[in-house]
Order: C-alpha cells, then structure tokens, then sequence
C-alpha cells in the first residue's frame, strides 16, 4: 500500500498544526463557533448530540496493522473503547472532546493518517472497490488513481469551499461492489473503446449522483477520458457546479440538483467547455508520478504451488467460509470478509480489543493489508487457503466471526437519533430488531443475498434509497415513524428504491420486512433473489402482502 | 510570478525580507472597517470600482466589482484596460469568488485582484494561490495569525495561480511541468 514520502508527511504534519492553532483560537474565543464550524468540518469534527464526533480518513479503504492498532490506541485513550466503520469506508469516534482533538491528529499523523476533508463542503475521502488488488475481476487496481486523486484533492485552492460536499468514488471491474454511480463522480477504469484494442487506459465518467433527500443516480457523461487528462476533467467538472450552483438553499446545493436542473447535455457541454481549457493548463501529472504511485500497489509476493482446496471437516467452519469467502485473483488464495454485523450489535462498531485482533490478522495472514467495505465490514485481502481455519477460529474466539455477509442481518444503519442532531428517528433499534428476528443462520440462508440499508432522516446516510429494502425513520407529529422502501440497488444495476405506501411504527416496520420477504419466499422462481423477484413482479407483487 | 515552493513570506514577518510583498498599514483613506493587506509592489488603482454592468457603460473606468454570481467571462474582452477587480465574498462560505480569480487569472490578467467582503484569515492562503494579491475584508485579520496561516503549509499539491510547484514536479525535477 502507499507510502508517505517526506512531503506526504510534511501536509499532514502542518495540517495538524493548523488545526491545532484553529482550536485555540475557538477556545480563546478569536472567532465565533459559525466561523469555527466549517473549519473544524474540513477537519472531519463534527458537533452531535452528545459530544463531538471525529471521523477519520481511510482512503480508498486501506489500512494496515499498524494503524488499525493506533486506531485501538486511540479508542481506548481518548474514546470509549470503540469505533464505527460508515458507509465512506472510514472510521468514526463518537465521544470526543475539542481540545483532545488536535492530539489525536498529532497521534494518526504519526501512522500517515488524517482527517483532511473528511466532512463540510469539501472533496471528501475517496472511496474504491475494497475488493481492489484481489478481486479475479478487475482489470487493475483502481488504487494508484484514487490516491493521485486524493493527493490532487488535498487543499485545492479554487475547491476549498464548494456549495456542498464532494464524493468520488473509483472502480475498475464491470461488478460494482462501491456503489459508484451513487457518488457525485464516480469513475470506471476501462481500456479505450475505441482504439482497435491497443489497450489505452482511461476513465467512464458518471457525474450527478447521490443520495440525500433528493437522490439521484449518476449519468455517464462520457465513454472514455484518457488516463492523464482526468485530474483536468474532474476540476472542469468541479468549476461547472462550483460557479453556477445555487447558495440560498443548502437542500439544493449538491451537484446531482445543478445536473437534474440544466440537464445532463448541458451539463455535459459545459463541462466539455471547460475542460478543454483547462487541459492547457497543463495540470495533470505525469506518468512518472503515476509510476511512483502505482508501485506502492504492486501485487505482494503470492506463493506459488499452495493447495487450493479448503478442509471443509467443520461444519460451523464450513457455513462461515461458504458466506465469507470470496474469490482472489490468486490461486492458492482467498479473500476473507470479516463481519461487523453481529446480531444484537450495532452495525460497523468495533471494540478497541477486537481492532487488535484483526490487525494481528492481517498481519500474520494477508500481507499487512486490511480494507474497510461501504457495507461497514472489514477485509483480509490476501490470505492463503490453508489459513482460513487458523483465521476462523481467531474471529470466532473476538466474536467476529459472524456468516452473514450480504444477507438480511447484515444491515447498513446510520447512526441515528441515538448520535446524531439531525436524525429524526432511530436507526439502530431498527437493524437490531431486524436481526433479531431473522438471526437464524439456516432462514438466513434460504432467504439469500438481501441488501437492507436503514437512515434515520431524510439525509439517507444510511443509503435507504439502494436498498434491496430501505427503511427511512421520519418524525411524524413527534413520534418516530418509518417508510419502507424496495427495490435499491447499489451495484452495476444501480437503481433507487421506492416507497412501498404508508409509514409504520418501530415494531410495525419490523413486521413489515418480514412480510415483503416472506412474499418474495412465496413468488420466487429457481435462483432469483429478493431483488430479482421484485424487478420481475414491482411494488404490485408486494403490496398487498405489506397491506394486507 | 517565479516560481516558488511556499506562499509569499510577509516582509517584517518571521520569514520577512523578501522583496515580493509588503503589508502596508491599513489605509486610513479607507471607510471599510479592518485592515487592507496588499501583495504587490505597484501602486493601488485609487479608482472605486464600478459594477460591473457599469464597467461595460464607461469605457474610462479601470476598476471593477465582480459580485458573487457575476459572469467574470464577460471581463475577458476588456481585461487590457483594467487596473483592479474587486471580488466580492457576501458570505465566507460563498467559494465562486475562488473560480472567479481563477478563471481572471488563467485569461492573462495580471493586474490586482483585491477579496472584499466576508474574508476570514484561514481563507487567505487559499485565495492567494487562486491569484488574488490583496485583501479588504469587512472583517478583523490579526497579523500575527495572518503570518502563521501563511506560512504553515510548505508544499502544495497542485498548479494553481500562484507559481508554487506541486510535490508531484518536486518529486520529479527532471520533468518540465505537464
């Protein structure tokens, strides 16, 4: 994985200060907390309910040992024992105070970390394919790119304060497994469609998307952008929305509205426009550089010759591999999904104890290399087959070793009322109750691939509108009411979920859910799943069994 | 503007000397409340700017004002004859003005871009690699913490308009840029 060099670190050194000398002068009351928000926001410190929380970039979703063990340090000395891994691939603390604030930067600096733009009206951590590297699919590792961009990115002067916030997203296998075309610029790797198979690397670009309370998907607003014209496209892009976006409605500032309201083929021209002049700028960077990078993501050293077949003797081992276990490019080699999803827990938390574990994991068993997924579960990218009862047991004995990976307990919720100052209901009772009542492993099984993903408010960080069943909790007179939604999908079919008809109560929904799937057991044909189903019959398929 | 690694030192700063740039005292000719800093040596257009829908209807006029959500493409045709473009940051959330001197900027204007309005000091690092070269704000900037804002960041990641050379050519000195 990359490396800082001295300059990286010089950045993230000074960024620390910076924001050492900002909290300083809040706390000495040179400016006010309006003029101190933005600031504290680019720094990822947000104000919640209860304390402030401090979200930490991990870009494209990569860690290794090392700082998933500051992480524990930091859980225990300046948190309370524990983190939570969001749907942006990074991780978040819950309980801190403003004035720790600046050593925990001084802290995560030390292991070439940060919290740069990790919330406010700035482009945010990039986020990738967290199977990059291993997956069989893909036709390179997206990563080099993401981190160019997240270099690029990294104070830009013109974008330091963009009408919103800014979300790219990259991949490079025809699967999505990041929910790309959900970001503001989602980018494709591909080879030129157009040059008689010379293999030109370049990007399929998918400007617009987003979620919120006016979701969109993202278009694509070209086939092909060359590979070191791509930083010029991405500023073209930004400037577009960045002049002409509104400023009088925070609600309508995203750019996915600026896209709905010119239209993607004038969006797309002005974009074009601007692009053409901007690549005489000359800002892209070099192959050269983009060598030095790419070399940090060079494959590790596969042994050859490993056994590919996996003792299967135990059966709790067996269910455990047979959900968890994923294919990698290498023979010999598995990649290996760790659950965060326990049933009872809270969704993408992790205890300071069981961040331990897994960086000793990683270490042992996949080269050093961990990786965070948008569906808050983390991954062990390279491991040998042979390792995977060793690498079980180890889970089992942290409580980590949970089989549900892509099925209906492994819930994406955000966190809520029981957090957040702009939630309106409660979002982790919900996953729970869910759980709960499908934890059985065999129905589990039966029922198959089912994506529900749960947001507390309109604002959908918990991706309600991808969905295979998204709940959305709403205040209605005063009390929490939920909406249920079907249909989402967040992968190379992306599609956005709809409304099922009217709200229910907490328990009301829970029912609810089990009645849509207890329909989809009904009406399903050989192999489809939950989402097929309801593609082949829509919402009328469903309904009344939700009615009644 | 030569190219260089870190924004401009502040002359009587820690890093002061450099023969670039000055921070004048505040002018007292000025009715706007804080203090006015300019980056450049030549002297000040003592013109008030103009809007810039005026701009266009007084062919003498060699200041304008480019409000947040002016068009700063309609200046390109006439940049030849104009001294100071003042651009106006109603908010300090309001980030056009940042493309605005930009896009001036990539049109070969060389003369001063002056940021009036809403201008915090941890903007100022910012908006000076955008190309302006002075600050009115209706706000108070402490000099010290102006000093220190400046010089905090050594490197830059980017090209901008402000001469400093992006890690990527330090990292490759042997490459001409692009």
């Amino acid at each position: 994985m990359y490396k800082y060099d001295h300059y990286d670190q010089a950045m993230v050194d000074a960024r620390v200060e910076d924001f050492r000398d900002q909290t300083r002068r809040r706390l000495a009351g040179q400016m006010t907390d309006d003029q101190f928000k933005p600031l504290r926001l680019k720094n990822g410190l947000y104000l919640q309910l209860h304390a402030y929380m401090l979200r930490i970039a991990i870009p494209y979703g990569t860690l290794d040992s090392r700082q998933l063990r500051k992480l524990a340090h930091i859980a225990r000395t300046y948190d309370r024992g524990y983190g939570h891994f969001t749907t942006r691939q990074n991780l978040q603390f819950h309980w801190i105070k403003l004035e720790q604030a600046p050593d925990i930067l001084a802290e995560l600096a030390e292991v070439e970390m940060h919290c740069i733009q990790t919330s406010g009206e700035s482009i945010r951590n990039i986020s990738a394919d967290h199977y990059a590297g291993a997956a069989a699919d893909e036709i390179m590792d997206p990563r080099p790119w993401a981190e160019m961009l997240r270099q690029m990115t990294t104070f830009h002067p013109e974008f330091s304060y963009l009408p919103r916030k800014f979300k790219i997203c990259v991949i490079a296998a025809e699967e999505d497994r990041a929910a790309m075309r959900w970001h503001d610029f989602g980018l494709r790797i591909v080879k030129n469609p157009n040059d008689d198979g010379a293999g030109e690397i370049g990007f399929e670009v998918y400007p617009g998307g987003g979620m919120g309370r006016t979701p969109f998907i993202a278009y694509k607003a070209r086939d092909f952008v060359p590979q070191h014209q791509i930083f010029s496209y991405l500023q073209a892009v930004l400037r577009v929305w960045n002049r002409h976006a509104r400023r009088d409605n925070i609600h309508k500032q995203r750019m996915k509205i600026l896209v709905h309201e010119l239209g993607e083929e004038e969006f797309t021209r002005q974009v074009e426009a601007e692009f053409q002049r901007i690549l005489t700028l000359k800002t892209d960077f070099p192959q050269a550089e983009y060598d030095r990078i790419a070399a940090y993501f060079e494959p590790p050293a596969f042994e050859s010759g490993l056994p590919d077949e996996i003792d299967r003797s135990d059966p709790d081992f067996a269910v455990w591999v047979d959900q968890q276990v994923a294919e990698h490019k290498a023979p010999g080699y598995a990649i290996a999904n760790i659950s965060l999803k326990k049933i009872g827990g809270i969704g993408g938390d992790i205890t300071a104890e069981q961040m331990e574990v897994v960086a000793d994991l990683a270490e042992r068993y996949s080269f050093d290399e961990l990786r965070v997924a948008h569906t808050q579960n983390l991954v062990l990218p390279h491991v040998r087959k042979q390792d995977l009862y060793e690498i079980w047991q180890t889970l089992r004995e942290a409580e980590l070793a949970d089989a549900n990976l892509d099925l209906v307990t492994d819930i994406i919720a955000c966190p809520g009322l029981d957090y957040c100052s702009l939630a309106n209901a409660r979002s982790i009772p919900v996953a729970q109750k869910i759980a709960e009542r499908f934890a059985n492993h065999e129905r589990q099984q039966d029922i198959g691939e089912l994506k529900i993903k749960i947001s507390g408010c309109i604002n959908a960080c918990g991706h309600h509108h991808a969905g295979h069943i998204g709940i959305l909790g709403v205040d209605r007179k005063g009390t929490e009411n939920y909406q249920l939604l079907l249909g989402g999908s967040g992968d190379e079919h992306t599609t956005q979920a709809k409304i099922t008809g009217p709200g229910f109560t907490e328990d009301g929904v829970v029912d609810a859910v089990e009645r849509a799937v207890e329909r989809y057991r009904e009406i399903r044909e050989p192999g489809e799943r939950f989402l097929d189903t309801y593609r082949r019959v829509g919402m009328d398929g469903f309904k009344e069994a939700i009615y009644g | 503007m030569a190219d260089q690694t870190s924004p401009l030192p502040l002359a009587g700063g820690a890093g002061g000397g450099s023969d670039h740039a000055h921070i004048p005292s505040p002018n007292p000719s000025r009715k706007r409340e804080g203090d006015y800093l300019r980056f450049r040596d030549d002297a000040a257009a003592d013109e008030p700017a103009v809007s810039l829908d005026a701009f266009f209807e007084q062919p003498n006029a060699v200041s304008v004002r480019i409000e947040a959500g002016d068009d700063p493409e309609r200046l390109i045709p006439f940049l030849d004859r104009v001294k100071l473009i003042e651009v106006d940051f109603p908010k300090f959330r309001d980030g056009r003005g940042f493309s605005t001197a930009r896009i001036l900027r990539e049109a070969g204007y060389t003369g001063e871009i002056k940021a009036t309005g809403e201008v915090l000091v941890d903007l100022v690092w910012f908006l000076r690699r955008c190309g302006f070269d002075s600050f009115a704000p209706n706000v108070a900037i402490d000099p010290a913490v102006l000093e220190s804002v400046l010089a905090r960041y050594p490197y830059v990641y980017q090209h901008a308009e402000d001469g400093a050379v992006p890690i990527w050519q330090l990292r490759h000195p042997e490459l001409a840029r692009g």
